[in-house]
């Protein structure tokens, strides 16, 4: 059985390596912010009331562009509606949780802390405090989403474009993925959720990234139908 | 106004991060449906790597030869065998850096 500390200390640890491409996409996405003309005491708030990365800049983008607010909301909600996917798998290993616990944690739910504690929750099923490791990667991620997206803003320009960092990002979550094309299935309900989000990124309100998700889950369900 | 917006977006985006997790029962999710939760992110995260490979900042596909379309293909190379989420990262971003720096320079 480990300790609450031997777990938010692997939370920290399993998720460092995602911190590779956090960091640079927080730095841009605070530059973006400061770039568009916005007050550099707003683009930080988002962080901190928001704190979900490509939202953030969809939201500051959009905003910029002269979209009504109506739009710029909607759009961070459907963009940030995966979430719901996150907490339903997560909440198997969060129901024995007080109703506070929950509540607090719920903050920490981003896309590569589900990732990784997931994966954690997975192989530990029996462990007592789970959701340890999950305050670890969740705490880690958001450190250093406001320092880098704090640099960003200080810095401004400063991290040349032409790098292309932000290609860091699609790395990270291949890095996720990429055990998983061992599996037939997964790689049908991958290339089901990667055409779909080529073939929706036009869809309104970047629902493309809600779109996918479901058509694959239904591909998934199929697939699960056909196995029995 | 710009203010309002951001405390609404962060209420909404909070709520999708507890409503699954504080407000809905696990039993009420009924089995089969969890064996399909099983799929989530094989089923979530190509949305994100799609898009960011293969269609360019001005909304349209990318050409076939593209330089992210190399990396990412080294990157699930290096990542399938290796497992090593740091050697998936920096040896895609490193043949795109070789590619965009060195080749199409």
């Amino acid at each position: 059985m480990l300790t609450k500390k031997q777990l938010f200390t692997r939370g920290i640890l399993d998720i460092s390596p995602h911190m590779l491409s956090v960091i640079p996409f927080g730095i841009i996405c605070g530059a973006i912010g400061v770039e568009l003309g916005f007050n550099p005491y707003l683009v930080y708030a988002m962080s901190f009331i928001i704190f979900g990365g490509a939202s953030q800049i969809v939201f500051l983008q959009l905003v910029s562009g002269g979209a009504s607010s109506l739009v710029a909301v909607t759009s961070v909600g459907i963009i940030n509606s995966r979430h719901l996917l996150y907490g339903a798998v997560l909440s198997e290993y969060l129901e024995k949780l007080s109703y506070i616990k929950k509540l607090i944690i719920s903050y920490f739910v981003v896309d590569q802390s589900f990732a990784e504690s997931n994966k954690f929750f997975k192989k530990n099923k029996t462990e007592q405090y789970l959701y340890y490791h999950l305050i670890g990667t969740g705490c880690t991620l958001w450190v250093c989403w406001q320092i880098s997206t704090l640099s960003g803003i200080i810095l401004g320009s400063f991290v040349p474009e032409e790098l292309g960092l932000k290609f860091a990002i699609p790395l990270t979550f291949i890095a996720i993925v990429v055990q998983d094309l061992k599996k037939i299935d997964h790689v049908i309900v991958m290339i089901t959720c990667g055409l779909s989000s080529l073939l929706f990124f036009d869809a309104p309100f970047k629902s493309y990234i809600i779109i996918s998700p479901v058509i694959a889950l239904l591909v998934a369900s199929l697939i699960l139908r056909l196995k029995k | 106004m710009t203010w309002l917006s951001i405390i609404v977006a962060g209420i909404l985006t909070y709520f999708t991060r507890m409503t699954m997790i504080a407000l809905v029962d696990r039993k009420m999710l009924g089995e089969k449906l969890k064996s399909v939760l099983e799929y989530v992110p094989s089923a979530v995260f190509p949305a994100i790597i799609f898009p960011a490979i293969f269609i360019n900042d001005f909304g349209s596909f990318v050409e076939m030869n593209d330089p992210k379309i190399f990396g990412a293909i080294v990157a699930v190379i290096v990542g399938y065998f290796s497992k090593n989420i740091i050697a998936t990262i920096l040896s895609g971003l490193i043949s795109y850096w070789f590619l965009i720096f060195v080749i199409f320079n």
